[in-house]
């Protein structure tokens, strides 16, 4: 590959040249990444700090230790939806290296946990807090080396975490309000601190980490069904999405080709599983500021949705469908009519409540202006999914990076620009409409053949990434096989590790009593970042 | 507002009947859960639901007991905010080392006499996570578990069962 083809990066690299520091073209992993390079460290922060001069998106960043004892840092960029991965090794003795987070405040939380996991020092890191690690294991314990049994050392009983320095606030009438980790609904626990004047939250901060189980420890020596059924539950909610990305990077990495039937299946999964997301979404949005009707109309949508993905599929999330060459049960022919009927009906029903939605004034007004995510922090926390698209960021991977089935079928395009609850609400009940357009394409078009290709051992050592626009925007998941077929290194990057620093930003200057309604629209996965 | 009335009146009630696969089942689990409530607390049971590292999975069918499918509440059973309102805390997850403590200290915070129901595989027996420098594994190795509920995540109707089956013993 010439360089040539990769105009995407042109200016990333004339300012490399500029600035006169080497890269080094390296072979890139299997998959979504087209072109890989090669760094010293100490040219790390200014390769960050070009890239965001070049306007590249950080889209994802992850350490692994490498067979001969380094540890290395790999960087993913995005721009015009081509992918290029850079790297850079630090010796386990000197594990130093200057940071992203200054040019790109997105890579602050993921630099922070590879610091936790890795003993990595990012030495002009602006927050060098740990992150992921509470107390189960001890500072100078760093679980993702080799030598880390993942038994680990835990204390027989591990205490609450203590001695997190959250950021205070003083003055009069300044008041601070802890939530969590246990909260007062059936949601995931997190720890969040509000700082308060009155009604007005003057700053909130999150702590996570609270579900960590040890995801990319746990994943190390499985074969490739294991990882796929890990994959799925990394975030519960995304099931189907994570194990695409899971089964797309491994597939890369084997070079397993699947058929074009359980292609354009994992597609229909992927859509319902959209869908299903977005109706719980809007339901649970609206009731929030008080809508009940709204609550219980979209429940009832949700769990009709629920019912057919598991008369088709044989589980209401469709856990476990998509396996490592393919998927593990082919939809039978006489699910397609009702499935296409199904999703006309929700098509119909849905607009009619969004009508009924928009319509009323109580509700609108509690929506309009509340949250507001600027483009231009949206832009710099590198957020995705509906949270990007309704503040004007023009990415979905299956228009701007489209994988297979998505090249041969027209995806819908949503965009929003006031960045606020309601224009998330837009952009959700908008994706639910052209999911079900996608669906009732997928169905018209299915193409007959089987559903899973082969196994096929990769070498050791190589290397896949995958990326897949999931409900919440793009997941991109890289996988390293050891020998055969087991797995060395995992790691899914879920969109969330990029809006939960949205939810921080955007609940500025909002009251208090409107953090569940914007927390809801944003909907971050705690299990999914915290891995 | 017209339109909002005219909804609810086309849709009408649509808690019964349900499905007929479901139906007998649920109807007649419901049926004895209310029993069951009605006779050992006095008519309301109160469920506070701990997500100790949980995937996120066995909540979203926690969340849809309320959904007007099932309408749980009809049958005495509601979902609380405090552990200090609760009779029974439904555990969720493999126990998170990170959220080992906060467990406990929401165990401690229940007053007696408490049900402990660890629900999903992964409360039950740690399921794909297990036990690791993260994660403790089931609830039982935390807490006092009085009954499991299995399934990845369990269906709601088998989160009835499971309620009911824990209450009755």
């Amino acid at each position: 590959m010439s360089g040539a083809a990769f105009t995407s990066f042109a200016g990333l690299f004339d300012r490399l040249r500029a600035a006169g520091i080497a890269s080094e073209d390296v072979a890139p992993p299997a998959g979504a990444v087209r072109r890989a390079v090669r760094m010293a460290a100490d040219d790390w922060g200014r390769l960050g700090q070009a890239a965001q001069a070049a306007g590249c998106r950080w889209a994802a960043g992850w350490g692994e230790e490498t067979a001969e004892g380094m540890i290395r840092l790999n960087a993913c960029f995005e721009q015009d939806g081509t992918y290029l991965l850079a790297h850079a090794e630090v010796s386990r003795k000197h594990p130093l290296l200057p940071s992203h987070t200054p040019y790109f405040p997105g890579a602050d939380r993921p630099e922070r946990h590879t610091q936790d996991m890795f003993g990595v020092v990012f030495s002009d890191h602006p927050d060098a807090r740990r992150w992921t690690r509470h107390q189960a294991w001890a500072s100078a314990e760093y679980p993702l080396r080799h030598d880390f049994p993942v038994a680990g050392r835990p204390p027989e009983r591990t205490p609450a975490d203590y001695r997190y320095k959250f950021l205070g606030a003083h003055g009069s009438g300044v008041y601070e309000i802890p939530v969590g980790p246990v909260h007062a609904g059936i949601i995931e626990p997190g720890h969040f601190r509000f700082q308060a004047v009155g009604e007005t939250v003057l700053h909130l901060e999150e702590r996570l980490g609270y579900v960590h189980k040890g995801i990319e420890k746990i994943a190390v020596g499985r074969d490739a069904a294991g990882l796929a059924r890990l994959a799925g539950r990394v975030s519960g909610d995304s099931t189907v999405a994570h194990a695409w990305a899971a089964c797309m990077a491994m597939e890369a990495a084997a070079g397993v080709t699947p058929p074009p039937r359980a292609v354009w299946l994992r597609a229909l999964l992927c859509e319902r599983e959209r869908v299903a997301n977005h109706l719980g979404d809007i339901g649970a949005i609206v009731n929030d500021v008080g809508f009940a009707f709204g609550f219980y109309q979209f429940g009832r949508l949700r769990e009709t949705w629920q019912r057919g993905s598991h008369a088709a599929f044989g589980h209401r999330f469709m856990m476990d469908a998509i396996v490592p060459g393919g998927i593990a049960q082919d939809l039978a022919p006489e699910h397609i009519e009702p499935m296409r009927a199904a999703a006309a009906d929700l098509h119909r029903q849905v607009a009619k409540l969004m009508a009924i939605i928009y319509d009323s004034p109580s509700l609108t007004n509690r929506l309009l202006t509340t949250g507001v995510l600027t483009p231009e922090a949206a832009r710099a926390l590198g957020c995705m999914g509906y949270v990007g698209r309704a503040s004007s960021l023009d990415f979905d991977v299956r228009l701007q990076a489209p994988y297979p089935p998505y090249d041969s079928l027209p995806v819908g395009h949503v965009l929003h620009n006031s960045g606020d609850v309601n224009a998330r609400v837009r952009v959700r009940h908008e994706e639910i409409v052209a999911s079900l357009d996608l669906i009732e394409a997928l169905l018209a078009r299915l193409p007959n053949g089987a559903v899973r290709a082969e196994w096929i051992t990769p070498a050791t050592g190589a290397a896949g990434i995958g990326s897949v626009e999931g409900w919440r925007g793009e997941i991109l998941t890289h996988v390293r096989f050891g020998a055969d077929s087991r797995i060395a290194r995992f790691f899914p990057r879920d969109p969330s590790w990029t809006t939960w620093p949205a939810l921080e930003v955007l609940i500025d200057n909002n009251i208090v009593p409107d953090f569940p309604v914007c927390n809801k629209s944003v909907n971050g996965s705690y299990s999914g970042q915290d891995l | 507002m017209l339109r909002i009335l005219g909804k609810i009146q086309r849709i009408g009630v649509i808690t019964e009947p349900l499905p007929p696969s479901d139906e007998p089942a649920l109807v007649a689990v419901g049926e004895q859960l209310k029993e069951q409530i009605g006779a050992r607390f006095n008519g309301s049971l109160a469920i506070r639901q701990v997500d100790a590292g949980s995937c996120n999975g066995c909540e979203l069918e926690i969340h849809a007991l309320n959904n007007p499918y099932y309408g749980i509440e009809r049958f005495g059973v509601h979902f609380v905010a405090s552990p200090r309102h609760a009779d029974l805390l439904l555990v969720t997850g493999p126990v998170a080392r990170h959220m080992e403590a906060a467990l406990r200290r929401t165990y401690d915070a229940t007053p007696e006499p408490k049900l402990v129901i660890a629900a999903g595989s992964c409360g039950a027996d740690g399921g794909e996570f297990g036990v690791s420098y993260a994660s403790c594994g089931p609830v039982s190795g935390v807490i006092p578990v009085d009954a499991v509920i299995r399934g990845c995540p369990p269906t709601p109707l088998e989160l009835m069962r499971g309620i009911l089956a824990a209450i009755g013993k």
